[in-house]
């Protein structure tokens, strides 16, 4: 007789905690936005950018190289049977630009950066820095979190465009060296299906992204509980929750820009 | 003039402060003394307006400072400086800038101002050459002593020590002793820490008050204390195992464990 009232609890007591959750980085988003433009801490955004793009550039370059040549591999297995060779300079170009390039690119600032982000200003919170900001009249969000947002603002985008290229660049490999496609032919079959539209999708998911990875990591750092242990938990929970929302936002998104595409 | 009227706080369904009062005066220096885990520190949390009381008021200059918005609040934490228990430095900045934060931040002090300032305030806490440091450059004493030169860079009207004396040895506990106790006397502040270290109590307060079960149970000079006829008080300030601090409490004193563990050993042979 018990399990089912128990599990009535659980179902009510999970659904519960997801609407605080919601509610509780709906609010802290609208205080960023709220700050967003009040004196600009450009020395802090710039050392920032360096730490969350300059940095992230050899691993998003691994991956985006490998992605594409991947990419255009798996591909050339499936077109070689119906000699269609050449259009997977097309496929890597898309794919990269409207999908790999910006999930990519969130998935390994959000797992590089994202975790460095929440473990530093957890580590604030429970030795106390947070409390010393507020008692010397500074607020902690106009001070940690809103030069981290501008950053990843900045930052995601350009490595979005930087890995779209990269990955091209891993298809160009192979589509010239092992599939033995022309130059000529495979510049022509990557930029001619590409529209500006295609582009400007994949910058607008990967501002998306970059706010996900900025809110979640300063809200679960913000909120880490005391000791090392509320530290590590709160990283955890960091990385897997901006892994599931942004591959959550990006089939909405996806889906979104599809239908407005269509019309 | 500092009061505390009727403050409580509630965390998770436990009363940490249950309708407590105090009065702290002008140029005084009060030591709030309570086993670990009473509720002192949350009190001083209260006073500088780190958490809002669930009722009650603080009263600071005869103003509330429990119903002031961020900005009003903001201009009387100016007037406070807070040394917080691990010294609570910003890892990530140098000493200089940790020391000046609040110059940094809130005014447009030339940096050749700064610098001087910062070097005065370590003076005054006995450091010389640490400003190009990072706070884990430094050790434990030097940390708390470089948190002590933040808190008085602004030349605040009062300062809240949050256990000065927890996580150093007791030769340079005793040199923060010292410290508060000249500050007090060359910048006459208004002092107000908190402590289970008897030893720094009596040497630092004018006054004395213990926090118990959320409640302020005596309120006195350290002489009213040491006389107190209370044996919750008598427990705590002589740091005796045995009391009703410990009864209520459940603890066990080692005596009782030994027999019971002796006597599960003999059992089990």
């Amino acid at each position: 007789m018990n399990k089912p009232r128990l599990n009535f609890e659980h179902v009510g007591r999970s659904t519960l905690t997801t609407f605080m959750y919601t509610g509780s980085i709906a609010i802290l988003l609208g205080n960023i936005m709220a700050m967003l433009f009040q004196k600009p801490r450009v020395k802090q955004i710039v050392k920032h950018i360096t730490k969350i793009g300059a940095e992230s550039l050899p691993i998003v370059s691994l991956i985006s190289l490998f992605t594409g040549m991947v990419l255009a591999l798996q591909s050339a297995y499936q077109m070689q049977k119906i000699s269609a060779e050449m259009y997977i300079a097309s496929l890597v170009a898309l794919s990269m630009t409207r999908e790999l390039g910006p999930v990519l690119t969130a998935l390994i600032v959000a797992g590089r950066c994202g975790a460095s982000i929440t473990a530093e200003v957890g580590t604030m919170k429970v030795t106390e820095q947070i409390d010393a900001l507020e008692s010397m009249g500074t607020n902690p969000i106009n001070y940690l979190v809103v030069p981290r947002f501008w950053a990843l603002l900045i930052s995601v985008p350009i490595l979005t465009i930087y890995s779209d290229i990269i990955g091209m660049i891993g298809g160009y490999i192979i589509g010239r060296y092992k599939l033995h496609i022309t130059h000529h032919m495979y510049h022509r079959m990557t930029f001619d299906p590409l529209k500006h539209r295609d582009i400007y999708n994949g910058l607008l998911k990967s501002i998306v992204f970059a706010i996900i990875i900025c809110v979640i990591a300063c809200y679960e750092g913000l909120n880490a509980k005391e000791g090392a242990e509320g530290v590590g938990k709160a990283t955890t929970s960091s990385v897997v929750r901006s892994f599931i929302l942004i591959i959550a936002a990006d089939c909405l998104l996806t889906a979104l820009l599809y239908f407005i595409g269509k019309t | 003039m500092i009061e505390i009227i009727n403050l409580s706080k509630t965390f998770g369904g436990k009363k940490v402060l249950d309708n407590v009062n105090l009065t702290i005066n002008k140029g005084e220096t009060t030591v709030i003394i309570g086993r670990s885990g009473c509720g002192k520190s949350v009190l001083l949390k209260h006073i500088i307006g780190l958490l809002r009381p669930d009722s009650g008021q603080v009263l600071i200059d005869g103003r509330d400072i429990t119903k002031m918005g961020e900005r009003e609040l903001n201009a009387v934490r100016m007037k406070i400086g807070m040394l917080f228990q691990g010294a609570a430095l910003f890892d990530s900045l140098s000493i200089l800038e940790n020391v000046a934060f609040t110059l940094f931040e809130h005014s447009n002090t030339p940096m050749p101002v700064i610098k001087e300032r910062v070097k005065e305030c370590l003076a005054l806490v006995g450091l010389k050459d640490v400003e190009h440091l990072k706070p884990a450059e430094l050790s434990g004493g030097m940390r708390k002593r470089a948190g002590l030169a933040r808190a008085i860079c602004m030349q605040p009207e009062i300062i809240l020590y949050d256990e000065p004396t927890t996580g150093v040895d007791p030769i340079m506990g005793d040199i923060v002793n010292d410290l508060i106790k000249e500050l007090h006397d060359i910048l006459k502040i208004t002092s107000i820490a908190v402590t289970h270290d008897m030893k720094s109590a009596y040497k630092i307060a004018d006054r004395m008050a213990m926090l118990y079960n959320g409640k302020m149970i005596i309120h006195g000079t350290p002489h009213d204390i040491m006389k107190s006829k209370d044996p919750i008080v008598q427990q705590f300030i002589t740091g005796a195992a045995k009391g009703p601090i410990t009864d209520a409490a459940g603890i066990d004193d080692l005596g009782n464990i030994l027999q019971r563990v002796t006597a599960t050993g003999n059992q089990t042979k």
